[in-house]
């Protein structure tokens, strides 16, 4: 044990983190949480949308289907923000500090071992919904006879909504693990990663200006990052697919890197 | 914490002593919220926020207009006059109007077989026809009947006996008032005899079937009609509109339509002696005769009267067609949903740092009555948002109106009570929302967890019910069930059930302000009592 300490200091920190990550009580309810969650506000959106017979319906079926990662996503922020701001609010992370000096190597450890959980609970909730939306929706107008195809990953354009979903959650994660690297406090760094991905879409559903409007839903890491669900009408987005998941890669990884600068210059 | 105080204060801290408690309670919760200098802070944060926000998204760009006489104009200068209703609302009031002067008291009568319409595309003079791309068809709302008007000017006061496109027999008087009568369409077969009496201030409506059997339909009263009043046939048609739902919002086609409306058996009584029939374009002032060759105007063969109209008489909504006013004065406050975050955070944090530091065994020890830590704490954060998001609506009501206004955006005016129920509303929600918050801070003792659900409960439903992410059936469901039902309180302008306009949000919500409201506070209710219960109950 400790000659692999000394050989591979980086998968001893890996191996230090998932330990705790594993051990703290929350982890796995909140991976719960993200799933439960994310399901069950995508069912309650399926199950209240109907197409009407003879009423043009220009829905995304699949966009629609993923509703609940809007709210999931919440209960991911909290799992990566606790995992640093907890080690702060009980002292924990002087330890850490003590037993692993190189501190950015703890960060990185961190974003490891967070990002796992996350992708596994994203692909259940993410196949889930998926699921709830193939079951539920042709029996509410949306059929194959009236153009709606059956929510499927064989069609590449639902595969890359699923998939992307799944990233756009441990981007989620990466986001608020680094802003709470750079706050420490846990109340203070969930609200600030639910304020910066909430308050682009409102304020870009009020702006008057629908100039402005187009620009904070392309720089928005929530507006931009959940461009990657739809599946139609891919020439109006105001940001393509996988350029506004580049988006929210960028937020976070800006936020991992002021987290990780503050965190060497600081005191812990 | 209260002890040190008391010390400081020997007078007053026996005073408290002496009463039961609650009041050093109260002090010792004050005295900890306004020591901690990053809650401070916070609230003065989240007041800007509100502001700032408010301010940037209900701004426009200036806009210019042109008078007509090629001089250019800017801003306030553009917002054309809109007539207002007696009761002070701006109304749409364009309308055909065959009148006689009515002196005194007196009744109008008469006997409609038929109401038809064209709308869409462009309609050319009726001795030519429908021209290219008009359709046959009468819009639901689209009026004909008889009618007694304060004058003809647009807003003066009236009470009106009407059929209408779909929506059987109806009396409507001054604007925002309708009563209904019989049902079903007319027609030659099944006509529609309606009646209209005045006596003093006091206008009632009767309809009947057949000419003899009368039933009335409503008895209004107009105040400070004037002795002589104007009396007569009425007809007009509102803008049609296609309306097809997208996810969020609604989009369609809006165009002008007619209507002709067909009256015989007229007889008033009470005109002025000598006076005849005269035609009247109540919207631009246009008088003409009979057999007028303008589209809109009146025929006149013996006793049956031929009338064509458009425009409508009614309260303007914003979202209805007709280019009335889009703006109101709630769209001033959306930055509250900003604020709401930050006070979600000092809600819950003022019961969960007290689990994080330990804190909360002193607390308990100084007070063991749990249950008034609690009540205490609830007071004091509820005070504290009431008052800044009082203060910040007002700023941001009253600047962001001045500021719209200026650059050229007509603001949807309202009554000083409703104004006053949009900015207190505002404040009280967020109050109630920082108690909800604290209550889950309380349940949870973790902060991250109880900012996230406070967040997720009322945020996140608020976003899914305005952001155009889910169909309208959805949205306003989420936005009658979830605690963001409370932002009902922020709708300052009613919908009408005799106005064709797109009613969603985030102009119109599902429920009725306060019952929105109320949804919130038995949220916080619940969670408060939960809160008591878990407290008491629970080692610190």
């Amino acid at each position: 044990m400790s000659a692999l300490e000394t050989r591979r200091p980086g998968l001893s920190t890996l191996r230090a983190e998932w330990t705790k990550l594993r051990t703290v009580p929350g982890t796995p309810w909140l991976v719960a949480a993200t799933i439960v969650l994310t399901v069950a506000v995508s069912i309650a959106a399926i199950a209240g949308t109907r197409c009407p017979v003879g009423a043009p319906c220009p829905a995304d079926t699949t966009k629609l289907s993923l509703t609940g990662v809007d709210f999931g996503q919440a209960v991911v922020a909290v799992m990566a923000v606790l995992g640093i701001s907890g080690e702060y609010s009980t002292g924990m992370i002087r330890a850490t500090f003590a037993a692993m000096p190189r501190r950015a190597a703890v960060l990185a450890a961190k974003a490891c071992v967070t990002t796992g959980p996350v992708l596994a609970a994203g692909v259940i909730a993410v196949a889930g919904s998926m699921l709830a939306g193939r079951l539920i929706l042709p029996g509410h107008g949306f059929s194959a006879a009236r153009g709606f195809p059956l929510v499927s990953l064989a069609d590449p354009a639902v595969l890359r909504a699923a998939a992307g979903s799944v990233l756009y959650l441990a981007l989620i994660a990466l986001l608020s693990l680094g802003i709470a690297t750079a706050v420490r406090d846990s109340a203070v760094a969930i609200g600030l990663v639910l304020g910066l991905l909430y308050l682009f879409p409102i304020v870009a559903t009020l702006a008057a200006n629908p100039h402005w409007q187009r620009h904070l839903e392309q720089i928005g890491p929530m507006t931009a990052g959940l461009e990657i669900e739809a599946t139609t009408g891919l020439h109006s987005l105001p940001i393509s697919p996988w350029a506004g998941l580049g988006v929210l890669a960028a937020w976070a990884a800006a936020a991992l890197l002021i987290g990780g600068v503050l965190l060497r210059l600081r005191d812990a | 914490m209260t002890a040190t105080i008391a010390r400081h204060r020997p007078g007053q801290g026996r005073e408290d002593a002496g009463r039961d408690g609650f009041g050093r309670v109260l002090r010792a919760e004050w005295i900890k919220f306004r020591t901690v200098r990053g809650w401070v802070i916070a609230v003065v944060i989240a007041v800007v926020l509100m502001d700032l926000i408010g301010l940037f998204a209900g701004g426009s760009v200036n806009t210019t207009c042109d008078n007509g006489g090629g001089r250019v104009l800017h801003g306030a200068a553009c917002i054309p006059p809109q007539p207002l209703g007696p009761g002070g609302v701006p109304v749409t009031d364009s309308f055909t109007f065959v009148r006689q002067p009515l002196t005194g008291n007196g009744s109008v009568t008469v006997r409609m077989t038929s109401l038809t319409g064209r709308y869409g595309g462009g309609y050319g003079p009726a001795s030519q026809g429908p021209a290219a791309g008009s359709k046959i068809g009468v819009q639901p709302w689209s009026k004909a009947g008889i009618i007694i008007k304060q004058s003809t000017r647009q807003g003066a006061a009236y009470a009106a006996m009407m059929v209408t496109g779909s929506h059987g027999v109806r009396m409507q008087y001054d604007f925002t008032h309708d009563i209904a009568g019989l049902a079903g369409p007319v027609s030659a077969r099944s006509p529609r005899w309606l009646r209209l009496t005045r006596s003093g201030d006091t206008i009632t409506g009767y309809d009947s079937a057949d000419g003899r059997h009368w039933t009335e339909v409503g008895a209004v009263a107009l105040a400070g009609l004037s002795a002589t009043a104007q009396a007569g046939l009425f007809v007009t048609s509102p803008a049609y509109m296609s309306l097809s739902e997208v996810f969020g919002g609604t989009t369609g086609q809006v165009g002008p339509s007619l209507a002709t409306g067909v009256f015989d058996h007229v007889r008033l009584s009470g005109a002025r002696p000598g006076s005849t029939w005269a035609g009247v374009d109540v919207g631009n002032q246009d008088a003409f005769g009979p057999q007028s060759g303008q589209l809109e105007g009146f025929q006149r063969a013996g006793d049956r009267f031929t009338v064509t109209g458009s425009g409508d008489i009614a309260p303007q909504v914003p979202g209805g067609g007709g280019g009335g006013p889009n703006s109101t004065i709630e769209g001033h406050l959306i930055g509250a949903f900003a604020g709401l975050i930050v006070l979600v955070v000092i809600g819950a944090m003022f019961m969960s740092a007290e689990y994080r530091r330990g804190l909360i065994r002193t607390t308990l020890a100084a007070t063991p009555r749990r249950g008034r830590v609690l009540a205490a704490k609830a007071i004091v954060i509820a005070s504290v948002t009431f008052a800044a998001g009082l203060a910040a609506a007002v700023i941001a009501v009253a600047v962001g109106v001045r500021l719209a206004h200026d650059q050229g955006t007509y603001v949807f005016p309202v009554s000083w009570l409703t104004w006053l129920r949009v900015v207190a509303g505002t404040a009280a929600l967020l109050a109630v929302a920082t108690v909800l918050a604290l209550a889950l801070g309380t349940l949870l003792r973790r902060s991250a967890a109880a900012v996230a659900a406070g967040i997720v409960v009322i945020v996140v439903p608020f976003i899914l019910g305005i952001a155009q992410v889910l169909p309208i059936g959805a949205a306003e469901w989420v936005l009658r069930v979830t605690p963001a039902a409370a932002f009902a309180i922020e709708q300052s302008v009613p919908a009408y059930s005799q106005v064709r306009a797109s009613y969603t949000p985030p102009i119109y919500f599902p429920l009725a302000p306060w019952a929105g409201f109320g949804v919130l506070c038995g949220y916080a209710a619940l969670a408060l009592g939960l809160a008591f219960i878990v407290l008491r109950r629970r080692d610190a």
